[in-house]
């Protein structure tokens, strides 16, 4: 009798629980429930944080919340602060949108366990805090392909911020691209050192087309590239958005970021109480990469053989790193018949052939 | 190395060089006068968002330039009304314009982010041109190129040779003697200010109209406060600001270059970046190293607050 005194006391205290979420999940609609967004810049018109919150007014769009964000934060104390304010007046879930965020979004994410807290491009994850990340090299390799079919010269440019292993995959994966329709490509890269510095970005563009580059693009946030090659008559990628009003005969295509159909996918987990922190690094197959309409100058068989090796990155059948791959001093990195792994990726820290530079 | 690539190497050099020019030799009057702004940063936002919106809306550059110019000058006005009238100091004044100035060029700026004006193109000056290699590279540059050594020209003559340079210097030197004897120490500080944001904010409008025809907050990226640090660096002397200018926008290029062009050198990048930075002080401090020239030529008044006794 006392154990089923018990058991019938923990059903009805459950059921009250349940019975309690249940009306609290209906009495509070949607747009009562807050979203969090911390940005490291400006949206501004193109870049990183401009594609943050594209994905953040579409999620808002899908999911009927009301979002909040804060642009120009800086990485560090600063960011410990909003992203606390952000928990404390009870945001559902908040996205750090910066790798320097990490640190501090896993303190705060200690002292407000019922919060769900997602954090772009780190690697460490908590209780309740989880990652995310887009295989930004896909869409490199696929401009790769497009700069080795229209190069002249058979040198390419890349301006690129800080030689860390996102921006050295993006690198790579543009020059295996280039070669395996053009061996005879080269990729001159210079480092400016900066993420945002219109004049040296700018100012790199320019030195990489008077030393030959006839195809260029850039792993930083300005459209000071595109700009400059449309100036000299020469092609370039954007990267980020797409940057076609800032170079119309030059801008080929656009290696372009998306977030909305995975900030929808978190938002409704959270909404719903099924939100389990994950780590999430997605490309084609989940939308997250895509390319930006091609230049209506590019020949159609070239669109053609584009739009299939789309198809086959979202079927998973086409890696960019599949061997063999060989670096810069000729060191094997991957066998032939084998594809990189994730670990490998991560820790990238060489350039592939075909990289004149050195790092 | 063939000579079309020391040619665009020059060209570049001239084009990095010209907003720290014009920027740096603006500060050096308004410090020479005994004034501290460091609100250059602020100053050179309003004039690349001010030049950047006029012409966007006129197609005119020169009203561009102009704007920016008017955009700066009424910057510095309201630090010279804080630090000259009401008596504020002039290190944090010139921090809160520097901030300020960041913050407002953003709002006014918004609609203008999505906007490209076209390039201006290059003034080619007859005959000189025609020189071999450095012809091409420094007289086929931007019309402001060549206001940035006008305008080196007339400090240089304005501040050795005119009466009034004379004047200026005195009431940096000390203020108090040039008011004991008549001069209005006040009017001339505001004068030197004026002209100094006025300078900051060509050189802005320089950035978004001439160098890189966008607007973007944050395209200053941190020359104000490199035009500021080369003034002290250049121990208030106009040429050495030119060298030192130069002299960074030049070892800033070569670095591109170098990384470029794939030479089998191991250096790190991080370094080759921090260069111009390394290159330019140590050039600066080793032919500014005689302790009684330094002393010479530093305001003394520098940064100090004066009343003028009734």
């Amino acid at each position: 009798m006392v154990i089923e005194n018990k058991l019938v006391k923990k059903l009805a205290t459950t059921t009250l629980i349940v019975l309690a979420s249940l009306f609290s999940a209906t009495s509070m609609a949607a747009q009562d429930i807050t979203i969090g967004f911390v940005y490291v810049s400006p949206i501004g018109d193109a870049g990183w944080t401009y594609q943050h919150d594209l994905g953040r007014l579409e999620m808002e769009k899908n999911t009927g919340v009301t979002t909040k964000y804060v642009e120009n934060v800086p990485e560090g104390p600063d960011a410990e602060r909003v992203i606390r304010e952000m928990a404390k007046r009870g945001d559902k879930v908040i996205f750090a949108t910066s790798f320097g965020y990490m640190n501090p979004m896993l303190k705060v994410s200690k002292q407000f366990p019922d919060t769900a807290f997602v954090h772009a491009t780190g690697y460490k994850m908590g209780k309740n805090m989880g990652l995310y990340n887009a295989r930004f090299y896909e869409g490199r390799y696929l401009t790769g392909v497009i700069a080795g079919e229209v190069t002249k010269s058979n040198v390419l440019g890349y301006v690129a911020a800080f030689p860390i292993p996102e921006v050295l995959q993006g690198i790579n994966a543009f020059i295996q691209g280039a070669r395996s329709v053009n061996p005879k490509a080269e990729l001159r890269v210079i480092w400016v050192n900066s993420w945002f510095d219109p004049g040296k970005e700018r100012q790199a563009s320019m030195t990489l087309m008077s030393q030959g580059a006839d195809v260029i693009t850039h792993h930083t946030d300005s459209t000071a590239v595109v700009q400059a090659a449309e100036e000299r008559g020469k092609y370039a990628f954007g990267y980020h958005s797409d940057m076609s009003k800032y170079g119309s005969t030059a801008h080929l295509t656009a290696a372009t970021h998306h977030w909305g159909n995975y900030y929808t996918k978190v938002v409704k987990a959270a909404i719903a109480g099924n939100w389990k922190p994950e780590n999430v690094w997605g490309g084609y197959k989940e939308g997250m990469i895509k390319l930006a309409p091609l230049n209506p100058s590019l020949p159609a068989e070239l669109r053609n053989r584009i739009a299939s090796m789309e198809k086959q990155l979202t079927a998973g059948t086409l890696h960019p790193f599949a061997g063999p791959v060989v670096d810069q001093d000729g060191k094997i990195r991957v066998v032939a018949g084998e594809t990189m792994s994730d670990g490998d990726l991560s820790g990238m820290d060489y350039y592939v052939e075909g990289v004149v530079s050195k790092l | 190395m063939n000579l079309d690539i020391i040619e665009s190497i020059l060209f570049a050099t001239i084009i990095a060089g010209t907003p720290l020019i014009i920027v740096a030799l603006g500060q050096l009057i308004a410090e020479k006068s005994g004034v501290l702004n460091l609100g250059a940063e602020g100053m050179m936002a309003m004039g690349a968002v001010a030049g950047f919106a006029v012409t966007f809306h006129t197609g005119n550059p020169w009203l561009g330039v102009l704007a920016g110019m008017v955009a700066g000058a009424l910057m510095s006005l309201l630090f010279a009304v804080v630090v000259l009238t009401l008596m504020g100091n002039q290190v944090a004044t010139g921090l809160a314009l520097s901030i300020f100035g960041g913050g407002l060029s953003a709002f006014v700026g918004k609609p203008y982010e999505s906007e490209v004006l076209e390039a201006v193109p290059t003034l080619r000056i007859p005959l000189l041109a025609d020189i071999p290699v450095i012809g091409p590279s420094l007289f086929n540059q931007q019309p402001l190129v060549y206001l940035a050594w006008a305008l080196f020209g007339g400090i240089v003559w304005f501040l050795y040779k005119s009466r009034s340079g004379l004047l200026l210097r005195a009431v940096g030197e000390s203020p108090s003697s040039a008011h004991s004897i008549g001069y209005p120490v006040i009017r001339i500080r505001y004068m030197a200010t004026l002209f100094g944001g006025a300078m900051a904010g060509v050189g802005g409008s320089f950035l978004s109209v001439f160098y890189t025809p966008l607007w973007v907050e944050g395209m200053v990226a941190g020359r104000g406060w490199i035009a500021i640090a080369l003034v002290v660096f250049a121990t208030w002397r106009p040429f050495r600001v030119l060298v030192g200018a130069y002299l960074f926008g030049g070892v800033m290029v070569a670095q591109f270059f170098v990384q470029g062009s794939g030479l089998d050198i191991n250096i790190p990048s991080q370094f080759l970046s921090s260069l111009p930075y390394l290159a330019t002080i140590i050039v600066l401090v080793i032919i500014s190293r005689d302790q009684n020239t330094v002393r010479l030529n530093a305001p003394v008044s520098l940064g100090q607050s004066y009343r003028p006794d009734a």
